[in-house]
């Protein structure tokens, strides 16, 4: 009989139940100060969690007291920990960060809403990440994904309106597609817990209800994911919803969607070899390199600072996806720590842009004129995580796509190992372009004017994050060797 | 060979996909914001129809236990579907929300109108 | 828009007592009989939306004001979250009515008693606010507040 952990419960039901605290209280310090405890106190435990499940084994938690596979079971894996511990640690950095400048973007009255849904978006990602349920993950991933239509509509531009209406329409047709996937599963197998599904799938694996369910769960996932061409909806909204927003939902909102994918793909689908006999690979691998490439050719040629990060995301999630596709452990692994990086790394990127934002009142790229030199601690944490895309040795983004280029040419495509390197110089040309503007074209043109100072609650999280990128890019032991367990893990059926 | 009575027996599975089709037709080819939402209902209730009818058994009973009953109908997707109805509750009054503030932004809910509108702005940036 | 005609206006008088009475039977009858709190809290909301319709949005504002509804809507989830910290506390599983009770039985009718109330007060609360949001175009700024249903929704 295996025990419940309570922090396991814990990790959804704090922030959940935080967040209508935040509504009773109704004034934006209070409400803030509340968001900062919980998001504190949630980075505590998912730690605990990742220790223990690293040291003990797999963790559980029976809701209710009913055991799996009738009642919902939670269950947190070295994956599920590690991608809980990536949620809470952008949690606990954006949150103070989000004081100052939420302050700045939005109206005054509606700041303690804004924590309300950043709270009951975090306890929705958490949610996702620790269900063992299908149905649940369904409930947990409309949790997040309302939040984030709300936070992103809170943006100053109205084009912040209808990035979010378009955000929901294409959020709402990838969950539709999703439960239909899983209503599918539930006719052929009558279970929603995803170990038990992984058990029945052998038999019923070649049935044409089940390739239909795979289908939908997929493409609907992909959606969610932003997986090129479905990533339409996610530069607008990235654009126009509110710096600490996007930075938030840039390093987490994703990754947890390919979580999900890798959680379809080789938990459920675990004992049947899914990629042995169905053409999963090729189709996967070609979104992923047309989003490599298409998407940073699109960032090359934007003048909104945002909307470049934005699309380097879309680039950045072809990478993870291409890990995903090799369906090898190190590829898997690959995909694995470009999660984690790449969140340490957009994190960064995006806090920097939002304190530029904060301090000079402008986004695009020619107001940066002069920023390297009246403001050289910021944008030297800017250039880190522009460093770190590109993937530049000593950074987070080298160790993963060294990882990457391992993986493939142990899988012997040596052709996508130098498609990789290629795309990596896109990279190299945008944010050259930044590199450029900010520290060496400054002689003829009066520097960008500062118009308030920048808080150190803001300076430091951004700091906090690109030291982090730092220190994993130099040790990258620890990292790696909770990538390759946990794709060990996944490869092992379970 | 395909026989009548298996088609007419997968009746539900027709309505499902004939209204999960047009309501996903209607989102995509609608240039109107509230058609939109409409549609994106009629798509989200095909799989609301989809779940219901799968709980149904033949010569199922409603599950409420009594010695005198051997089959019960599937109630879980039932349940399950209650939820799914909320959420597309709140994703509906979200949408419309939305839709009622970019009415006041932009005096439209025309997508098209609302895309011009957006191409000067960003022309006028640049 | 308020209708003026008399009979309209007498029948609302009448027939919203009732309409709150049937509410609060469906939720507390909903562990022996057919009901619960989504029923519930949507019958409960009706009263107040035909009330709304018939004597005007600003009227209805005064018997359930804006803080009201908000506050039922916050607590509604905080009722149903709180009772599976309780449960926690008490030894069991989040969610595990049985230490409730003396015995498990009354335990699980406590719990479900609870959590549907919990249901019922957030649903009552976000549906009252989404009408009186879109009735009263927004005013309230607090359009975005309906999101807290799904709190509730998911049991």
């Amino acid at each position: 009989m295996l025990t419940s952990d309570p922090w396991l419960i814990l990790l959804v039901v704090v922030p959940l139940l935080a967040a209508p605290v935040c509504v009773l209280l109704r004034n934006a310090t209070a409400a803030w100060a509340v968001a900062l405890v919980v998001s504190w106190s949630i980075f505590g435990i998912a730690v605990k969690l990742l220790i223990q499940v690293l040291e003990q084994g797999e963790v559980f938690y029976r809701i209710g007291g009913w055991d799996a596979p009738w009642g919902i079971e939670y269950k947190l894996d070295p994956l599920g920990a590690f991608v809980v511990v990536i949620i809470a640690t952008i949690g606990a950095v954006v949150i103070p960060y989000a004081k100052k400048s939420v302050e700045n973007e939005i109206q005054k009255e509606r700041i303690y809403l804004f924590y309300t849904m950043m709270l009951l978006c975090i306890s929705g990602l958490l949610g996702i990440t620790v269900t063992g349920d299908a149905f649940n993950l369904f409930v947990f991933l409309e949790i997040s994904s309302l939040s984030s239509y709300v936070l992103i509509s809170m943006g100053q531009d109205r084009r912040a309106l209808t990035a979010a209406y378009r955000y929901l329409i294409m959020g709402t047709i990838g969950a539709t597609f999703y439960i239909i996937g899983v209503g599918l599963m539930y006719q052929m197998t009558g279970s929603l817990n995803f170990a038990d599904l992984s058990t029945i799938m052998p038999a019923i694996a070649d049935t044409r209800t089940v390739l239909a369910a795979l289908a939908f769960l997929t493409v609907g996932i992909s959606l969610k994911l932003a997986l090129f061409p479905l990533h339409m909806w996610l530069p607008n909204a990235y654009t126009f919803a509110p710096s600490a927003v996007t930075a938030f939902l840039a390093a987490t909102a994703t990754k947890v969607s390919l979580y999900v994918l890798l959680r379809i793909f080789f938990t459920v689908f675990g004992e049947v070899d899914l990629f042995a006999t169905f053409p999963l690979q090729p189709v996967l691998i070609g979104m992923a390199l047309a989003g490599m490439f298409l998407a940073s050719l699109s960032a090359i040629w934007q003048e909104n600072l945002k909307r470049m990060m934005a699309y380097s995301s879309v680039a950045q999630i072809g990478y993870m996806v291409l890990g995903v596709a090799l369906a090898t452990e190190a590829g898997l692994a690959g995909g694995i720590i470009h999660l984690f990086n790449h969140a340490l790394v957009k994190g960064t990127a995006f806090l920097a842009i939002g304190a530029i934002i904060y301090s000079t009142g402008a986004v695009t790229l020619r107001d940066l004129r002069g920023v390297g030199k009246s403001m050289p601690l910021l944008m030297a944490a800017f250039i880190v995580a522009g460093l770190g895309l590109i993937g530049v040795p000593l950074t987070a983004g080298f160790v993963s796509k060294w990882q990457l280029v391992t993986a493939t040419l142990e899988a012997d495509m040596w052709p996508l190992a130098a498609l990789i390197l290629l795309s990596s110089l896109l990279a190299v040309i945008y944010v050259w372009r930044i590199f450029e503007v900010a520290y060496l074209r400054d002689s003829h043109l009066a520097p960008v004017k500062i118009i308030k100072k920048l808080p150190l609650s803001m300076l430091i999280p951004t700091w906090i994050l690109a030291l982090a990128s730092l220190y994993f890019g130099t040790h990258a032991t620890l990292t790696m060797d909770i990538a390759h367990t946990a794709a060990r893990q996944l490869m092992g059926g379970m | 060979m395909i026989d009548i009575p298996d088609l007419i027996g997968l009746l539900n599975y027709w309505v499902v996909i004939v209204l999960m089709m047009s309501g996903f037709y209607v989102v995509i080819a609608q240039g109107n914001l509230i058609k939109k939402i409409v549609g994106l209902n009629i798509f989200q209730v095909s799989v609301f129809v989809f779940y219901i009818s799968m709980g149904k058994i033949e010569g199922g009973s409603a599950p409420i236990l009594d010695d005198a009953i051997e089959i019960y109908s599937n109630p879980l997707p039932h349940v399950l579907i209650l939820t799914a109805i909320v959420v597309g509750v709140a994703t509906t009054a979200l949408a419309l929300a939305l839709v009622v503030r970019i009415n006041a932004a932009y005096g439209t809910i025309e997508e098209d109108e609302i895309q011009a509108i957006e191409h000067e702005e960003e022309d006028v940036a640049c | 828009m308020i209708f003026k005609a008399p009979l309209l206006r007498v029948v609302t008088k009448i027939i919203v007592p009732p309409i709150i009475l049937f509410a609060l039977y469906v939720q507390f009858h909903g562990d022996f009989g057919p009901g619960g709190g989504f029923q519930a809290g949507v019958i409960m909301a009706a009263a107040f939306i035909l009330y709304g319709l018939v004597y005007g949005v600003s009227t209805a504002r005064q018997a359930i004001t804006a803080d009201v509804t908000r506050v039922i809507l916050a607590l509604g989830v905080l009722l149903f979250g709180g009772t599976g910290i309780v449960t926690m506390l008490m030894g069991a599983e989040f969610l595990d009515y049985s230490v409730l009770g003396k015995t498990p039985l009354a335990g699980q009718h406590l719990g479900i008693l609870l959590i549907e109330f919990g249901v019922g007060m957030t649903v009552a609360g976000a549906m009252i606010t989404i009408f009186f949001a879109f009735a009263g175009h927004g005013k309230d700024g607090n359009i975005a507040l309906d999101q807290e249903n799904e709190g509730g929704g998911n049991d």
